[in-house]
């Protein structure tokens, strides 16, 4: 895939357009922050980017094992690209280890890198290996280059007089400097964040500095590499630009919408993986009057958001899977309140704990019908990392406007995944205010006036709040049913009926709120890619594929999940089939379905990892491929 | 909210317009009344008052209350009247609970809300019996109970609502019942006054379910011999001629005649003890309710409000920091110029 591009930019530098890198090595290699600041550098230098961190549950698996094994894969280009990659060009192997957990992903002719200084029998033993690979002729597919990372880190940091154990853990540093001379990325900003990083203990600071500069050292002078790569800045939108995950573009998300909407931010959160980073960096930023409460546990995580939104604020919880099965009566009593509420589910592997760390979108039907009884919520799905910071504005407008709960899907791939994003002008972000009950609306049997919570905006079906401190507007709502208007108690059957008419009523009027569902691609295609949240990346990649090879695809991506936009179903209508990619085993499939009556197939992967777009472009073709009208071209 | 007097208020202007549909009988009535007849005396104002309350007989409160408030689901009322508090400081707010809502489905909020001393004044009512759902035991049910769901009678210990809320260390504990509309309303002005988390068990009568729980205890006849009344300052005494009292006794507590140890040897009731040791004896003094039983005040000490400590967060860091600013909080990491 990194096609090598003809233009050399210096005697010994070798221009691609694009590469992907894994880093893999045991969970106490350091792993991740290697990659992070690969990922980094490589932002700061203006290359396109896109990550996926894989990282095993346990926090340390035994040392030297398969599921000890944590890696980072960064693709990096030239140019806009939507996925961390396919294959990757580059495994950098801290041990036996990873090279055997992570080998079979590498492309045919990939260059590999390892730390032979793990290569020890005793690993290669721990690896499940019965011969040293290096020997026995299974790695002649690649381009090898062996490297004792260990030895040579010690040696480097051994006039800073630190202990040869503690030389060690410096060793991915020397991996990284190494990686950053193959492709050119500028050193100065790695080492001023670990001047930063570490600086508390100047020591550690000094050794992984001397670490990254004998990594860059050995990459310029060994003849083991005979070229550096670089990889030129991608052409991107003039604009300011920052490199942001999921999670991090969320919670920002949640402050600009608490600024647009001049109401305080509370988020009632219990930790849980992937969603607990949303806690972590909401909680630090206090000055924005922030109010976070890490609950006792995951129902008092929304309970407590249920009991600041009836204050006034706009609240949040923020959860994964098990999470959200936890809060769904609570998420129940909002939907009958209707008060606003943003449920954030950074989905991953199910059921039960499933895949903590595992990406997969699996819970797009207990977000439509999770709930008992007649339970409608509109449901956001964000696409990419950083449009995590729009989805997250967007369910904070819908659930403001319509006092309802609203569901904010993610999942694991975008929230630990980062790209470069373009940065918002703040002035042209979306006023979301909303207005509160000041004055009575009714009058009581004894003809007093008082407000009734009940009482509905005639468009928007949106009921009338009004917070407690307010004079004269003292009133009682819960979770029975309520009489329409008053929102007294109501046993009646007609009522019942009408209310819950009225609540599946006000969730459909949102259609008319949002925007259009867009078609890419070739509107007369016979079959339309339908996708939704994370898979948002391998589809583009997969359709821009089967379309340069001259076939003809339409796409569509859904934001909004509940209610659909108002043209999907004449959008559909135009296509003799759809495609569905998830990661699920077919859940937006099976409501497309049932909602338009529409042929939709469905593409599945559940194993914990996004699709890629080679993936999708080869469903696209079999689909194509089957076709009896001659589809394929 | 710019007049700062608080208007004189009666009983009616604390009522709703709802009618009450309780048992007839019911202790939950006393109850309502002498929340009623103690709100015009706590300097609040109607529009400043939320009731939130969970699911079961005591949860229908809030309806009848003509002030804010949240009727909302089994056990999670001191959750979300935790949010409301954080939220809202200044508002009063009021948890009004039961035994299976407060201890059962909800208990583990209830602790929690007592550990981090939100400011909640939480209203337990004890009746020892699942009413809504017509007559199942409880977790304060006695061991050997004949309900439905024990018909060879309950094999699981009660708990104690006083020991569990001062095992939790809350910061205001005491305990009242519904036969005594005075020591009611006393107890509970006592409790709003409170800042933090203050929890009152009230005994309360189910008449259909579990009649005469209390009765050998709060039966007028029966108080003088069976109530020990704690006063803080005083000795702790009890008995028609207040001739028995509690005394400090090998690492415990027991009941004594003064006549044989002496009124020196009696303890002076201290609301104020940091430790919660000795209001923990206080409560295990009766194993139910037939044997003497304190009531009243046993813990009231200081302790930072949870609400107030996160506002000073909260104003610490706009003071280090500023007031938030999104373009700068956007631009709060490392940030390239594509030109």
């Amino acid at each position: 895939m990194s096609d090598t591009s003809t233009q050399p930019t210096g005697e010994r530098t070798e221009s691609i357009d694009r590469v992907i890198i894994r880093f893999a090595g045991d969970s106490g290699d350091g792993m991740q922050l290697t990659g992070d600041r690969f990922t980094s550098a490589s932002a700061m230098f203006g290359n396109d980017l896109a990550t996926l961190p894989d990282f095993p549950a346990e926090i340390r698996a035994p040392a030297g094992t398969i599921a000890g094994v944590s890696a980072f894969q960064v693709h990096i280009s030239d140019h806009d690209i939507t996925t961390p990659g396919d294959a990757p060009d580059v495994l950098v192997a801290m041990n036996p280890a990873a090279l055997r957990s992570d080998l079979h992903r590498l492309k045919g002719n990939g260059s590999v890198i390892l730390n032979i200084d793990a290569f020890t029998d005793r690993n290669l033993d721990k690896a499940g290996y019965a011969a040293d690979p290096r020997e026995d002729g299974s790695l002649d597919a690649y381009k090898v280059y062996e490297v004792p990372m260990t030895e040579m880190t010690k040696k480097a940091v051994e006039h800073l007089g630190v202990k040869p154990r503690d030389a060690e853990r410096s060793k991915n540093f020397f991996a990284l400097g190494l990686v950053s001379w193959m492709y050119t990325r500028p050193a100065e900003h790695t080492l001023e964040w670990i001047q930063q990083k570490f600086g508390k203990d100047q020591q550690v600071a000094d050794a992984n500095v001397a670490a990254f500069k004998a990594g860059h050292a050995f990459g310029e002078t060994a003849e083991l590499f005979d070229h550096a790569y670089e990889v030129k800045p991608a052409e991107k939108v003039p604009g300011t630009y920052t490199n942001i995950t999921g999670n991090v573009a969320l919670a920002w998300g949640l402050i600009a919408a608490s600024q647009l909407a001049d109401m305080p931010l509370f988020l009632g959160s219990y930790p849980i993986t992937p969603a607990s980073d949303i806690l972590h960096e909401l909680s630090k930023h206090k000055n924005f009057g922030v109010r976070t409460l890490q609950a006792e546990d995951e129902i008092a995580g929304v309970g407590s958001a249920i009991g600041a939104a009836y204050g006034g604020h706009l609240a949040i919880t923020t959860t994964s899977g098990p999470g959200v099965a936890l809060k769904g009566e609570a998420i129940g009593l909002a939907v009958s309140l209707e008060l606003p509420l943003v449920v954030v589910d950074i989905q991953r592997g199910g059921p039960s704990t499933g895949l903590p760390t595992k990406t997969e979108a699996s819970d797009l039907l207990m977000a439509m019908y999770g709930r008992h009884g007649e339970s409608p919520m509109p449901i956001v799905a964000a696409s990419t990392p950083a449009g995590c910071f729009d989805a997250a504005i967007e369910a904070c407008r819908i659930a403001l406007k319509y006092r309802t709960p609203v569901f904010l899907l993610s999942d694991g791939y975008l929230a630990n995944g980062a790209e470069p994003w373009k940065l918002p002008d703040v002035d042209s972000l979306p006023d979301i205010a909303t207005t509160f009950a000041t004055e009575p609306n009714g009058t009581n049997d004894a003809g007093t006036p008082v407000h009734h919570p009940y009482e509905r905006d005639a468009d928007t079906l949106a009921r009338s709040w009004a917070l407690p401190g307010t004079p004269g507007l003292e009133h009682r709502i819960g979770g029975l049913e309520k009489a329409d208007k008053t929102g007294n108690v109501s046993y009646d059957p007609a009522n019942h009926e009408l209310m819950t008419h009225l609540r599946q009523a006000k969730l459909e009027g949102i259609a008319k709120d949002i925007p259009d569902a867009v078609l890419e691609g070739d509107a007369d295609a016979d079959l339309v890619v339908v996708g939704w949240g994370s898979t948002w990346g391998a589809i583009s990649g997969g359709v821009d594929r089967v379309r340069a090879a001259g076939h003809k695809i339409a796409r569509i991506h859904l934001t909004h999940l509940h209610p659909f936009p108002q043209n999907l179903g004449e959008l559909l209508s135009g296509f003799d089939r759809a495609l569905v990619p998830e990661l699920n085993l077919g859940q937006l499939s099976k409501v497309l379905r049932a909602e338009f009556l529409i042929d939709a197939k469905t593409v599945s992967k559940v194993r914990g990892l996004p699709f890629t777009a080679v993936e999708i472009e080869s469903a696209i073709l079999d689909t194509l491929g089957v076709a009896q009208n001659g589809a394929a071209k | 909210m710019s007049d700062t007097t608080i208007p004189e208020t009666s009983r009616k202007d604390w009522m709703s317009d709802q009618e009450v549909r309780w048992c007839p009988g019911c202790g939950d009535y006393s109850i309502l009344a002498a929340v009623q007849l103690a709100l015009p005396d706590m300097g609040v104002r109607r529009e400043e008052v939320v009731f939130v309350s969970g699911i079961g007989c005591a949860a229908r409160f809030p309806y009848y209350m003509n002030t804010y408030g949240m009727h909302s689901i089994h056990g999670r009322a001191p959750a979300i009247a935790t949010g409301l508090a954080m939220a809202r400081p200044d508002l009063h707010v009021f948890v009004v609970s039961g035994d299976g809502d407060a201890l059962s489905i909800g208990g583990n909020h209830l602790i929690h809300a007592l550990r981090r001393n939100v400011n909640l004044t939480i209203l337990l009512f004890n009746n020892q019996i699942y009413g809504l759902t017509k007559g199942q035991y409880s977790p304060t049910s006695e061991t050997g109970k004949v309900t439905k769901s024990t018909p060879f009678g309950s094999i699981e210990k009660p708990f104690n609502p006083v020991s569990v809320a001062l095992g939790a260390e809350a910061s205001f504990v005491a305990r009242t019942h519904d036969m005594d509309r005075n020591h009611m309303m006393d107890t509970i002005k006592r409790a709003h006054d409170h800042q933090g988390a203050s929890i009152v068990e009230i005994y309360q009568n189910c008449n259909v379910f579990n009649d005469g729980a209390f009765g050998q205890i709060t039966a007028k006849s029966a108080r003088d011999e069976m109530l020990i009344d704690l006063r803080h300052g005083e000795p702790i005494l009890f008995g028609a001629d207040r001739q028995r009292g509690v005394v400090l006794d090998g690492g415990g507590v027991r009941l004594a005649e003064v006549a044989d140890v002496g009124m020196d040897a009696v303890l002076v009731h201290d609301e104020t003890r940091p430790d919660p040791s000795i209001a923990f004896m206080l409560s295990r003094i009766a194993t139910g309710p037939h044997e003497p039983t304190p009531v009243g005040v046993f813990r009231a000490v200081g302790r930072d409000e949870y609400g107030s400590r996160v506002n000073q967060q909260l104003a610490a860091a706009q003071e280090q920091r500023g007031p938030g600013d999104l373009h700068d909080l956007l631009r709060s990491g490392a940030t390239w110029e594509v030109a």
